[in-house]
This record gives structure tokens, sequence and C-alpha cells, in this order.
């Protein structure tokens, strides 16, 4: 496997360096090599100058560089203190020491007093465990931090809380990697960006003296000319109506219309109930009380709803979590694209191989999914692909309303627009589609309508053009809209 | 009608899990010829090969159904339990049917009825197993640990906590080495292992059940999303695997020629580990009918060898047990290197 093939990086104390490249350039393999899991065939680090082997994560971590990883790797059930310390324990006669004071001196630094060091980890949200997680890379006196996706689960205030962490490291004279797909990300807050493609770097430069379209040419080596395509095709009749909809906690009461061919964006900080609001429409999570319409039919209550009634009634649901819930990891792409309408290659009970093989070659070539063949385990395949066998089920499956959690989640610039593609011509082809984000451009880009939840209440909703940035972030944090927009 | 695809083309993927067995075949061979040489022609005999496949039959068949569970993501520990308890419900209906000591009250009725008996008592401890575990969201480790007992207890109770002896019959003959008829050349027993292993194997690569077994396995969570009906499915494993456990009986009862209360005492743990060694995975999504088998003849292989070597009893265990590890960790190390390339 050759994954990397010259790649030359420098990384100054000080200094955020953005590293951006699509899935598959090389990135993972780059930071396996610095935190030590790989080693280099040729090639050499040197950390202020003097040669460093970096021949195992624990010299790595020795060296001073740490990894904060896209899923985080901290222990729910532990507390945040020994989370910070795991590895690090010091023991006297074999007890361990408390190392309170340095704990908290390090959550006191990333402006985080607030995190108990005695809470156990699971208690926290994401975006405080991540910080914990960053603030262990602190309590180990690391030099280095090399951050994966560190806004991937994250929203608004959560991310600009992140940032204002990553400026203090580079206050603190520590030099930080940001691996990203969001180049307005980067803009903010790196100050030079290196550019991975096929494993080599093709290009760097200061982030100040660089424009978004600059980097995504350089990183999928073409030009995009629209990052975000417009819907150019009218919405029909109703075919959804949602009505009064409460889970356990959330969603409160949510009601809202989705049109025939419409593609509605639901954007929601974490925690709003926007995930939760899609898992209750699908059967996932209890619902209370409330009910739905569908295509103007008699209302169907919603509670002791399951997915395999929400199939059958022509809804479909992507799930956000590729890994844990969306896909079957170790079943081949084939089986993935079929699991939901089995019936269909079937015949008594009986799996039809072949037309199994034949419809998912069928979708994973209409879909550019790129893998060796259809019998290639779900796990084998980029975050991008496996986002596409998620989608080819639905596909498959056929169902009339999809709600997409986080569709674009994780995955590269390159997919992400093909996935916008697809997106568009589903709903042009008479399919209707809720997209879930935290990701306000791709929402304002690519929707018909946009509705904004907060503590688990729906805004009403309005066309993308009538939203600004603006109005959505303040209803998404205060629940109020505009003055101006009350009064018309 | 449904097809099947033909087989031919799996032939290599078949054949895969036989070269462990082959392996541990040379090995012993090699050891024999070189430490003990007088029981080489012994060991070579087909009279032992016969002895080694008809041993094998009572955990094969054991691991056929435990190949479903722990494909499914579960686990059931009650098997040497179910399998004992069968055992004594199969012997105690021959009896039902049996008027004093002449065997010929029994007939092919009074067999066929101790049979399905055995089969019906271990569907229900599996339906059971499944039930509880599906409907009170108790984990199958927990509750099967239970029916372990429980099946246990049940055993002895109602064979009253002896052995239940029964005429002479028909059945009893299933798990003899020389079969009667001569023209079967192997026991009925080990036929109906054949036609079982065929059965599962079919279920679970050709069937949307078997589909739903390793979607189960791999991500529930998906499974759920896809509108697999989760708590039927794995009822319906369940009891499967405990039917296939009551056929086990039917072959333990037919091996000890009466209904034993104490058989089987940890067999579950010898089905398991065949299941491990023939590639299962036991956090699920993994698992090969046809490994399982190839796993259980290396358990009784590995017997037979250290018997011909003179290896004492504890040096076997400490054998099996090793191979039991190494298997698995042959296995993590390909799957880790097919991971990486």
């Amino acid at each position: 496997m050759l994954a990397l093939r010259g790649v030359s990086l420098d990384i100054r104390a000080g200094e955020v360096l953005a590293l951006i490249g699509e899935n598959g350039a090389g990135k993972s393999t780059l930071m396996k090599v610095l935190s030590g899991a790989h080693q280099p065939d040729s090639g050499s680090v040197e950390m202020e100058g003097r040669p460093l082997a970096l021949t195992s994560p624990s010299v790595a971590r020795r060296a001073g560089i740490a990894m904060i990883y896209q899923e985080l790797t901290l222990a729910p059930h532990l507390s945040v203190e020994e989370n910070m310390t795991l590895g690090m324990e010091r023991t006297k006669f074999g007890f361990l020491r408390s190392q309170t004071q340095k704990v908290e001196a390090a959550l006191q630094l990333l402006e985080a007093e607030d995190i108990l060091s005695s809470r156990k980890v699971r208690s926290l949200t994401i975006a405080r465990q991540q910080i914990v997680e960053i603030a262990r890379a602190i309590v180990s006196e690391a030099r280095v931090v090399i951050m994966d996706e560190p806004t991937s689960s994250l929203s608004g205030d959560d991310k600009q809380a992140l940032f204002r962490v990553i400026r203090k490291l580079r206050e603190e004279g520590l030099a930080i990697v940001y691996i990203s797909h969001f180049l307005d990300e980067i803009d903010e807050i790196a100050d030079r960006y290196t550019v991975l493609r096929d494993g080599e770097s093709v290009g760097q430069g200061l982030v100040a003296e660089s424009t978004p379209e600059s980097l995504v040419e350089q990183m999928i080596g073409r030009t995009i000319d629209e990052m975000y395509p417009r819907p150019n095709h009218d919405t029909g009749e109703v075919v959804l109506a949602v009505k009064t909809v409460h889970g356990t906690a959330l969603p409160r009461g949510v009601s809202f219309d989705l049109q025939g061919r419409e593609i509605l964006g639901i954007f929601g900080l974490v925690g709003a109930g926007r995930t939760e609001l899609a898992r209750c429409l699908f059967g996932l999570d209890p619902v209370v009380s409330g009910g739905i319409e569908l295509n103007g039919g008699a209302e169907m209550n919603l509670s002791g709803f399951q997915p395999i009634k929400a199939l059958t009634g022509g809804l479909d649901y992507l799930s956000e979590n590729r890994k844990d819930e969306g896909l079957a990891q170790n079943l081949s792409i084939a089986a993935n694209t079929t699991l939901s309408a089995i019936r269909k290659t079937s015949r008594l009970g009986f799996l039809q191989l072949e037309e199994e093989k034949a419809t998912a070659d069928r979708l994973a070539k209409k879909l550019d999914i790129r893998c060796a063949n259809t019998s290639q385990p779900v796990s084998a395949l980029s975050g991008g692909n496996q986002q596409k066998v998620a989608l080819a089920r639905m596909i498959h499956h056929d169902s009339d309303i999809f709600f997409m959690d986080e569709p674009t989640r994780g995955i590269d610039v390159g997919s992400k627009h093909e996935i916008y593609e697809l997106i568009h011509s589903m709903a042009a082809g008479g399919k209707s589609i809720i997209v879930v984000s935290s990701y306000l451009p791709e929402l304002l880009g690519i929707c018909h309508n946009i509705a904004v939840m907060h503590r688990g209440s729906l805004s009403k909703k309005r066309p993308a053009e009538e939203w600004s940035e603006q109005e959505i972030l303040l209803f998404a944090t205060t629940g109020k809209h505009q003055p101006s927009f009350v009064a018309q | 009608m449904p097809t099947l695809p033909a087989l031919s083309s799996n032939w290599k993927s078949l054949l895969l899990p036989f070269i462990g067995l082959l392996f541990v075949f040379g090995l012993f061979t090699a050891l024999i010829y070189a430490f003990e040489p007088d029981n080489l022609s012994a060991f070579l005999s087909s009279r032992n090969a016969k002895t080694v496949i008809t041993q094998t039959v009572i955990v094969g068949i054991g691991a056929l159904g435990m190949t479903m569970v722990i494909t499914s993501g579960g686990i059931d520990l009650s098997a040497g339990s179910t399998i004992a308890l069968s055992s004594v419900a199969c012997a105690l209906t021959i009896n039902a049917f049996a008027s004093g000591e002449d065997p010929a009250t029994i007939g092919a009725l009074g067999m066929t009825a101790a049979a399905l008996v055995a089969m019906a008592t271990g569907a229900a401890t599996g339906a059971f197993n499944g039930s509880v575990s599906c409907l009170l969201k108790i984990p199958p480790f927990i509750v099967t640990l239970g029916t372990m007992l429980i099946a246990r207890g049940a055993a002895e109770g109602i064979a009253k906590q002896s052995q239940v002896r029964t005429p002479e019959n028909a059945l009893q003959n299933f798990m003899q080495r020389k079969p009667d008829p001569e023209w079967l050349f192997l026991a009925p027993g080990v036929w109906i292992t054949l036609a079982l292993l065929i059965g599962v194997g079919i279920t679970m690569r050709y069937t949307v059940f078997g589909r739903y077994i390793y979607a189960l396995g791999s991500n529930e969570s998906t499974a759920r999303l896809c509108g697999i009906p989760i708590a039927r499915t794995r009822i319906l494993i369940y009891t499967l695997c405990g039917t296939l456990m009551g056929i086990s009986g039917v072959m333990s009862y037919a091996f000890l020629g009466s209904g034993d209360p104490t058989t089987a005492v940890a067999k579950e743990l010898d089905i398991i580990a065949a299941v491990v060694i023939g590639g299962g995975s036991l956090s699920g999504g993994q698992g090969s009918p046809i490994g399982s088998i190839a796993g259980a003849l290396i358990m009784t292989l590995l017997v037979s060898g250290c018997s011909m070597l003179n290896v004492p009893d504890y040096s076997q265990k400490i054998i099996i047990g090793f191979i039991i590890i190494g298997a698995v960790a042959v296995d993590t190390w390909k799957t880790r290197r097919q991971a990486a390339s």
C-alpha cells in the first residue's frame, strides 16, 4: 500500500498549520506516521533540529506529539482526572497520587474551570469531552497537537469555544496541526496551510493570502464553479405534515409541513434536538405525543412508532453515525445496500445473490462508489464512499421522504459535492428530503427552505434566500426571530 | 422457485476451514511417528477416523446451533444443560412407550416421538432464552447462565437424580461406529450431522433469515434502522439453536444408551470453542457452520491424537486451551493483515 509518496511538512511553534486534502489524500496516514503508529519507508522527522525516530505511539507521545482524533478516545466510565492522566499516572508505593492540581491548571488554561475533575466523562457533552481531550495534551506537556476534524460534531458556540482554546494553545507556544474539511474554519483559525493530494503535498502558503476557491481547486485538482448547487426545481403538494411531536425530552411540540420534491434544511446547535426530531419521526426515538399525516391522509399517532413501520410508510433515515449505526461495517457493500429492502432481491425467503450483486453493482456505478467490488466489506471504504453506500441503500429501498442527518459529515469536498448533486437529483425526481445539519453554508446553499431548532422547538420554515446567517444563529441561540421579521 | 447460485465457485472458501484440521492431523501423525511409532497404524486407521468422526457428532451438532447464535452477536451458555435435559426427555419418552423389557413395543413411533420430544424440549429452552433476553432486555450471557442451572436442575429433577435406563432400541445404534445396516458406512448420527450442516449452511448463506443473523451480529442498530424485526429474529435464532441442542441430546442418549442428567457438563465451552476455532467471532457478524464443524473435528482429533501419544489427560486440556487461543490469534492476525493491505 502506497498512501504517501513525498510529503514534506514543517510545523512551527506558536502557529496553527491547516492540513487539508480529500479523503484518501493521505492525511490519516500522515497522522499515523507522526503519531508513531506507522513507520515510513523513507524520510525523516526532525524536532527542534534533532532527528526523531517515531518508532511507536509511546515514543511520539513522550516526544511531545499529542493527537486529538475525530472520534474521541476517552473512557466514558472514568472521571475527567483519570482520563487526563491515563497512561501518565504517578504512583507512590504503588498507589495512585492525585494530580488534581495539574489537571485543574490545564482546564483553567483552557478557560474550562467549570469541568470538575471528578466528573465522569460520559456525563459531559461531546464538546466538553473534546476540551478534556485537549487538556490531556497539555497535562502530557505536548509541544505539537494534531487535531483531526475537531469540529465535526460541534456547532456554533462550541466551535467558537474550541477556537478560543486553539488560540490559547498557540499563545502558549504550541504548534497545532489542524485537519479539517471546513475551509471557513481554516480561514478563521489557521495561519498557514498545506494541501495534500494523492499522498503528495501539492501546495502550501499563508491562509491570509488564499481564497476558499483556490484551496478547493488545489485539493481536488480541478475547479468547482459552485460548491453548493442551488435547487432549480419547484416543490409540490404537502406530502408530510408533522403535528406537535413531543419526544421524551426533545423535541417539544414540533409541527411543520414538507412538500413534494422539497429539500428542507433543519439547522440547530448541538443539543437543540434536531437529530432527535428526525429520529422521532423515523421511530428510532420514542414519541410521547404527536402524529404525522402522510400524503394528506389521516393523522397517524406516533407513539409506539418503529423504523419498520416508518419504512413501510415511505420514510427513510440516513444516520449521522455511519460507524455505530448507519452501516453494518463487516458486511459487504452489497449486503448493506439491500438490507432495508431485502424482499426485492429474495424469493420465498431465499436470497437471490446474483440479483443482489447486480443491484449493488448498478448503484455503486451510479453513485460512483470507489471499491474493488461490491463484496468488499464496508469497513474497507473511505468515509465518503461509506456514506454513498448508505445512500445507495435508501435509493434501493425507494421511500418518498428521506431524513438525512448530517449527510456530509466527515467526508471530503469532492464526495460532498457529489452528495449535494445526488440530493438535488433525488428531489427533482420526486423525493422529499429533510437535511439535518449543523453546517450553515451547506443548508443555505442546497435547500429550498430552512427551519431552525432551539431547545426542542422549531422555527417557522422560510425559503433559504430569506434567511440570513445572523438570523439563523439568533434563533438557534435565543429562540427569537429578529424584530424586523416578527413585525412582518 | 428459489435458485441457489452454483456452489462450485465457493469450493475454496468451503474447504478453507479444513486446512487447520489437516495441519493438526499432519502434526499428530508426525509426533506419533516420532514418539509412539507403535500407535501410528492405529492412529491412521479408518477405524480411528470413524471413531473421531462419530465422537464429533454431539459437539458438532451443538456447534451448528451455536454458530447461528454467536454470529448474531449472542451466546448460549445453557447448551450443555439443554443437551442433558433433552437426553433425559428422550429416554423418558422411550420408557413411556415401552411396556416391560420388550423393545418391540417401542417401535418406530416411540423412537420418533422420543426424538421429537427431545427436540421440542431443546426448542422450548432456546425459546425461553431468546424471549427472556429480548423482552426483558437482559444480556444473553446472563439469561443463558441462568438457564444453564435451570435446565440442569430440571434434568436432574425429571430424571429423579439418576440415569434413566431404557429397554434396548434402534435409536441407540445412531452413534455406533459400525452402523446397522452396514452399507451406511458411518453412524446415522454422522449423516444427520452432515444433513444439518448443509441445512444450517444454506440457511445462513442463502436465506433472508441468514442475512438477518449476520446483520444483527454485525450491527444491531443498523438492523433496527433497516426495519429488521430484531426480537422475532433473535427468538427464532435461539429457538433453532435449542432445537439443535435437542438433537444433540438425542445423540447423547444414543451414545450413552440412557438419559443422563449429569452428561455434557461444560459441553457449551467445547461447543463455543469449536465455533471460535472455526472462524466465529464472539463480537458477532462472523461465523461459518462448516468452519465450526471443522473446529469440532479438530477438538476430537486433538483428544484422539493426545491419547495415542499417551499424553495424560491434564496435558490434553492445556494443549486444547492453547489451540483455542492460537486459532483466534491467527484469525485476528489475518484480519489485521487484510485490513492493512
